[in-house]
């Protein structure tokens, strides 16, 4: 059992309250996984060539500054850098993979969480209230974010294994279910010369669909790639820079609900974790059906 | 005989099931008003006492699972397996209702005025499940006995590995599952889908109903199929 949520506001006048209102969404789902959690909002991109990077340490007292300060001078570039707790959020003219092969040069634990220009991404191993509020989801602004609250069912619980996990820039993916063909997706992709970080079932099927979409598939075409390659059960939910996508197994074994109305489309595991949402009672409310793909779109 | 109004805004539901199961007779209470359910879990469950419970707005999971003798209507949506293995009485969706409705359901009634989602009535005993509305996929499943009538469509693979329940659609069906199979309607298929629909309170023109039974292909095993794995 895990759970997610996903929110889309619709309207300008709602978005700096985007954390306000997916806490109580997050709050209420950390019955259905309990022991880690993460969220990705996604706000106004950065202006190319810069781009955001999440950036996660196991310390607490990690010396961003200084990581900052190395950076210039080994990397050429002028980040700035917001800390929260043992990740930052750092934006700078530099492409993921230089980035990556410098902190794994450095040698000091510090991974990336998340890359692109819209993607903010945080999780933790803990109590999701508890991740919550170290993170501040309440002061969360954008126009969407994804989220999750795990029980883990097949391997091990490390902020690693959190999700949501990325693949590529501005792509996340998180899941409630469990796959049974991950390693096979893996060897596949492993052929493509694709890194995993974990060997967590919903990496795969992040990295397939992110990988499909590198290929030229649009979403659609990468989802219905994964219901031939994939195997298992699933509720996804992905978040892109201009999108949230939703789909269930053809079982349909996994819980999804969905409120929309004028002002924002809300997705979550249970219709609890939505009973606060301003006009719901007034909302479409609806459960996805089976292998029926759902496409959000940010307004223009 | 009195009303009593519990407001889940200000209780747990574990606080609430616990009067529902100890103070309905010392109290001879007869009607039950529950406020707030916001899409709680679990919401009236156990209920084993002959009271009409009403629940203003949206429930979640298990709600009225378990029932004996109570009667109770929902002003709202409902999560996964209301009424499941109902055994007596009577419970009503006044809007949608998720997966397994009335799973496993011995006896009893059980009204969905919405739409129904996947499973519904999945291993039903004995139970009447009435929807107003269209049914999700799966739904019937190995259900045993008792009746499903469904007003609207049913959605695919409909009572597959059915036993002895009967199962009747008054809208399209999207495909059967296996072994399940339309049947004619008698003058007694006719009667019962009316009787059940007035005793369900719901108002449906059409008559034009389909029965689906049980081939009864896989009470027994066929050494000499063709199986293919």
């Amino acid at each position: 059992m895990c759970g997610i949520i996903g929110l889309m506001l619709k309207s300008d006048e709602l978005r700096p309250s985007l954390g306000k209102l997916v806490l109580p969404m997050f709050d209420s789902m950390a019955e259905r996984g309990p022991d880690s959690a993460g969220l990705a909002v996604f706000t106004a991109p950065v202006e190319p060539p810069l781009r955001r990077f999440s950036l996660f340490s196991n310390s607490h007292d990690y010396d961003w500054s200084a990581l900052a300060q190395s950076m210039k001078t080994d990397l050429e570039c002028q980040p700035t850098v917001s800390v929260h707790d043992n990740q930052a959020e750092l934006t700078a003219a530099v492409e993921g993979g230089p980035l990556k092969r410098w902190l794994a040069k450095r040698g000091n634990g510090v991974r990336v969480l998340a890359a692109g220009r819209s993607i903010e991404l945080f999780k933790d191993v803990g109590r999701p209230d508890q991740v919550a509020r170290r993170y501040h989801f309440d002061q969360l602004q954008g126009t969407h974010c994804v989220g999750h609250t795990r029980m883990a069912t097949e391997s091990q619980v490390s902020p690693a294994h959190a999700h949501p996990f990325t693949a590529g820039e501005d792509f996340c993916l998180v899941h409630n279910g469990s796959l049974s063909n991950p390693y096979s997706v893996r060897r596949l992709l492993e052929e493509e010369n694709l890194e995993f970080e974990t060997d967590n079932d919903s990496e795969a099927a992040c990295r397939f669909l992110q990988w499909r979409m590198t290929q030229g598939d649009t979403i659609e075409q990468a989802l219905a790639s994964a219901f031939e390659k994939i195997d298992g059960f699933y509720t996804f939910l992905i978040g892109t820079a201009r999108q949230i996508v939703l789909v269930r197994d053809a079982f349909a074994c996994k819980p999804a609900v969905v409120a929309e109305t004028d002002q924002y489309v809300a997705i979550s595991s249970e219709f609890r974790s939505l009973a606060h949402l301003p006009g719901v009672a007034e909302a479409n409310i609806f459960e996805p059906l089976p292998e029926q793909i759902y496409v959000w779109q940010v307004a223009a | 005989m009195k009303t009593v109004q519990l407001d889940l805004s200000k209780l747990s539901v574990r606080q609430l099931n616990d009067y529902l199961h100890h103070r309905l007779a010392s109290e001879s209470v007869r009607e039950i008003e529950i406020l707030n359910p916001n899409g709680m879990h679990n919401i009236a469950v156990g209920l084993d006492y002959p009271v009409e419970v009403h629940i203003r707005g949206n429930a979640g999971y298990f709600v009225a699972g378990m029932n004996q003798q109570a009667a109770v209507t929902v002003y709202g949506n409902v999560g996964w397996s209301v009424a499941e293995n109902i055994m007596s009485g009577v419970v009503r969706v006044r809007g949608n209702a998720s997966e397994c409705a009335a799973a496993s359901g011995h006896d009893g009634m059980v009204v969905i005025e919405g739409d129904c989602s996947s499973r519904c009535g999945i291993s039903m005993k004995g139970c009447d499940i009435v929807v107003g509305g269209s049914i999700g996929h799966m739904s019937g499943f190995m259900a045993q006995a008792g009746n499903l009538v469904v007003c609207g469509d049913a959605g695919a693979h409909l009572g597959d590995s059915l036993y002895e329940a009967q199962i009747y659609v008054g809208g399209k069906i999207h495909s059967l599952g296996a072994d399940a199979q339309e049947e004619p309607m008698t003058e007694a298929d006719h009667a019962k889908v009316a009787a059940l629909l007035k005793r369900a309170e719901v108002d449906i023109s059409s008559k034009n109903f389909k029965r689906v039974a049980s081939g009864r292909t896989l009470y027994h095993w066929n050494a000499e199929a063709h199986q293919e794995y």
